[in-house]
């Protein structure tokens, strides 16, 4: 059967309307799909914080509002011996305790690379000190550094090394390296973990290819597991240096900042300022001056260590 | 119209006076006034009461029994929550702030300062019991008025005492314990002498901390400020209480620096340490374990020695009951916290507590508690005794706020241990507290 084409009646395309415009509209559209993801972002991260950071500026007290002080509350704090105090604290115990968390945490993950009987157990093993909630972990160590009761001065005592307990808590300096000691001790599975993942992604052939140029095992570290490795550190310790800067539990639990603040870091002193104090703005001028010291760790972290020249092992 | 000797009894002043001693003659509280008061609570009202967790079984026990009383008298269901009691400021702190959450809290020392706002006044009620229950300790009292007014009820206090072995005293050669600071360093040494040193929390123990710091420096007539809240520390009282702390901490047990509220119960207990400063529940965990009764029979308690100022004064932990403003229910939840401070409940309570908790109103001072354990009599006048921590100021953000910064804990063990001179000590608190003070 022949179809006249004439006679099919021509359908007029209807106008589009604004609707359908605007959702062919890919900009549009785009917008539209991220308005969750950053409604999420605004409410949980960018508020709080944003309201942390006006607080510091502002004379709030626990059950009054305060009015905007300018930078009184900062002012302040520059006078305050006990501010300073934590602030080294807490750069110390982020130095030293990531430096260590770092070495140890590497030379762990070296040994968890290598080729060995009940490696999935061992990796288990390995991460129990993170998985352990803090605070449990932060008492288990509150006994093994106690005064009295301490298991490492009682042995050492029995083998006859002390006479009398060692002051864990006690002494300031004392009370340093052991809030140091068991921060890494907690610590050092994530680096050693994550470093472990990055390890497994190096290609066997290039260690295969040097060996046979005849690299010795340290070349071989320095030359291409290092270099390969250095965009997972740069995270890894990212988050490390965050999360030690921002440590509160363990001191909490071990000394609650004492002897004579000797521990205290600018997160309790904070906290301490803020709730049991009731100076909220005072307490969030302590943690405000936290973002300054976070940020360089990022930057340090993205526009040095990501560098692809140091990946490669070139200057700049 | 016939007039009985009874109506007389009853319907005159005599008459009143006789029913208020009667029931003392018979060993009951005494009724100063049969003042009357009734809250209605409001149609379906229903309350959230948050407390800190109990120290002693016996007082939870018996706050959730006479809740249930008064559920079953009135209607009004009431829940209780627990919390830590280190958590209850910054919890309170939030209701208070936020304008939500539990309608009545248990709070801690000079908390109501911080937010009287945001708080009921309770001063009809507070008036109501103390007028017929002998009045308030000013101690207590003090930490929940505000103004003239009050902004909450004064709990209990809870008292620290002085707590030996008294065999090991004797061995020291002292055949009682000294009344004044002199010869309790002389005891201190000689005891240490003996293989049985004393310890006191030098750490930032929020409790015996605290108490023992302030014993130090009231004892010597030391205050942190004057009556016009202007800092006063760095004084040659001070300076002398912490000379004083320098000579004893020498004869501690080594460590104390780094001790928090626990460690001297711990120490005590396993037998390091012959003398310390706590709460009755020290006491308690010798004689509730079935292998410490040797210990327990031996435990003494006795009021802190008094010192050069020859009056006794010390910290203490004070709790108040508090209503937010934000409840729905003001008149339930000031009809429950009078059924709860009515001498049936409240004298109830304290028993039950096993002398932790000292009552805040005089009348109850009568209490079968404080006689029933010669161990207990020390911590019968802790709400006497207790002075707040902004003594001689006033109380406020500025007293919340030196305490919360252990601003007197560390004076005295900077001095104590020798890390800085009871000078340099003073005045480095001083400096402290003036940061508060705003000078």
């Amino acid at each position: 059967m022949a179809v006249d084409a004439d006679r099919i009646p021509r359908v007029a395309p209807a106008p589009a309307g604004l609707l359908e415009k605007v959702m062919s509209n890919r900009h549009f559209l785009g917008l539209l799909f991220m308005l969750p993801a950053a409604a999420l972002l605004l409410l949980f991260l960018t508020y709080p914080l944003g309201l942390g950071v006006w607080l510091g500026f502002t004379d709030t007290r626990i059950g009054r509002d305060g009015v905007f002080i300018g930078l009184e509350n900062f002012e302040y704090l520059l006078d305050d011996t006990v501010f300073w105090l934590s602030v080294f604290n807490t750069i110390l115990y982020t130095v030293v305790a990531s430096i260590l968390k770092f070495g140890l945490g590497l030379w762990l993950a070296l040994l968890l690379n290598q080729h060995m009987p009940c490696k999935a157990f061992f990796r288990a093993i390995v991460l129990l000190p993170w998985v352990v909630p803090t605070v449990l972990s932060a008492i288990a160590f509150w006994w093994i550094f106690d005064a009295q009761f301490s298991i490492l001065s009682w042995a050492l005592r029995e083998m006859g090394l002390i006479d009398a307990n060692i002051n864990f808590l006690g002494d300031k300096w004392n009370a340093r390296w052991s809030v140091i000691a068991a921060n890494v001790w907690r610590g050092i599975p994530f680096v050693a973990i994550s470093l472990l993942a990055g390890l497994q992604t190096i290609p066997q052939s290039l260690y295969e290819a040097a060996t046979l140029d005849g690299t010795t095992p340290w070349q071989r570290f320095r030359y291409i597991t290092l270099p390969l490795l250095t965009p997972i550190i740069a995270v890894v310790m990212t988050f490390s240096v965050l999360f030690t800067f921002t440590d509160f539990q363990l001191i909490y639990v071990l000394t609650r900042g004492g002897p004579i603040n000797a521990t205290h870091l600018m997160a309790t002193l904070s906290f301490q300022r803020a709730i049991p104090g009731g100076f909220l703005g005072e307490g969030a001028a302590i943690a405000t001056a936290m973002i300054p010291f976070l940020l360089s760790a990022i930057l340090f972290s993205y526009f040095g260590l990501q560098r692809r020249r140091w990946q490669h092992g070139g200057q700049d | 119209m016939t007039i009985t000797r009874r109506d007389v009894l009853l319907g005159t002043a005599a008459g009143v006076a006789a029913g208020a001693v009667v029931p003392a003659l018979r060993g009951g509280t005494p009724a100063f006034a049969q003042t009357k008061l009734n809250y209605t609570p409001e149609k379906g009202a229903e309350l959230r009461v948050l407390r800190w967790s109990a120290f002693v079984k016996g007082d939870e026990d018996s706050w959730i029994a006479n809740t249930e009383k008064f559920t079953k008298e009135t209607g009004v269901k009431v829940r209780i929550d627990k919390e830590s009691w280190e958590d209850i400021r910054p919890k309170a702190a939030v209701a208070a702030n936020v304008g939500s959450g539990p309608d009545i809290m248990f709070v801690w020392f000079d908390d109501p300062h911080q937010y009287p706002d945001k708080l009921l006044d309770v001063t009809d009620l507070a008036d109501y019991l103390g007028k017929k229950y002998g009045g308030w300790y000013e101690g207590p009292a003090s930490y929940a008025k505000r103004d003239g007014k009050f902004i909450g009820l004064p709990l209990a206090s809870i008292g620290n005492a002085i707590c030996y072995r008294e065999s090991w005293m004797n061995d020291a050669g002292f055949k009682e314990f000294p009344k004044d600071t002199a010869g309790f360093l002389e005891l201190c040494k000689a005891m240490k002498a003996k293989g049985h040193p004393p310890g006191f929390a030098h750490g930032h123990a929020v409790g015996d901390g605290n108490n023992f710091a302030h014993w130090i420096l009231w004892s010597h007539g030391g205050r942190l400020v004057d009556e016009n809240n202007k800092v006063v520390v760095n004084s040659p009282e001070t300076i002398a209480g912490l000379k004083y702390a320098r000579e004893l901490y020498q004869t501690y047990i080594p460590g104390t620096e780094s001790w928090l509220d626990v460690n001297n119960n711990r120490a005590f207990l396993a037998g390091e340490i012959g003398l310390t400063a706590n709460g009755v529940s020290l006491y308690y965990a010798a004689k509730n374990d079935p292998k410490l009764q040797d210990m327990a029979k031996d435990i003494r308690t006795t009021p802190f020695p008094v010192g050069p100022t020859g009056k006794a004064a010390e910290l203490y932990q004070i709790t108040s009951n508090v209503i937010f403003k934000h409840t729905k229910f003001p008149n339930a939840a000031k009809a429950y916290l009078q059924f709860m401070f009515e001498e049936a409940q409240m004298q109830e309570w304290i028993k039950q507590s096993s002398a932790y908790c000292c009552q805040t109103l005089k009348a109850y001072a009568n209490n079968p508690i404080w006689t029933s354990d010669p161990n207990h009599v020390a911590y019968a006048k802790a709400s006497e005794l207790l002075r707040p921590n902004g003594f001689a100021g006033q109380l406020g953000y500025a007293s919340a706020g030196v305490m919360a910064d252990y601003v007197v804990v560390d004076m005295v063990a900077e001095a104590a241990t020798g890390q800085r001179s009871p000078e340099e000590a003073a005045k480095r608190a001083e400096s402290r507290a003036n940061r508060y003070y705003r000078v």
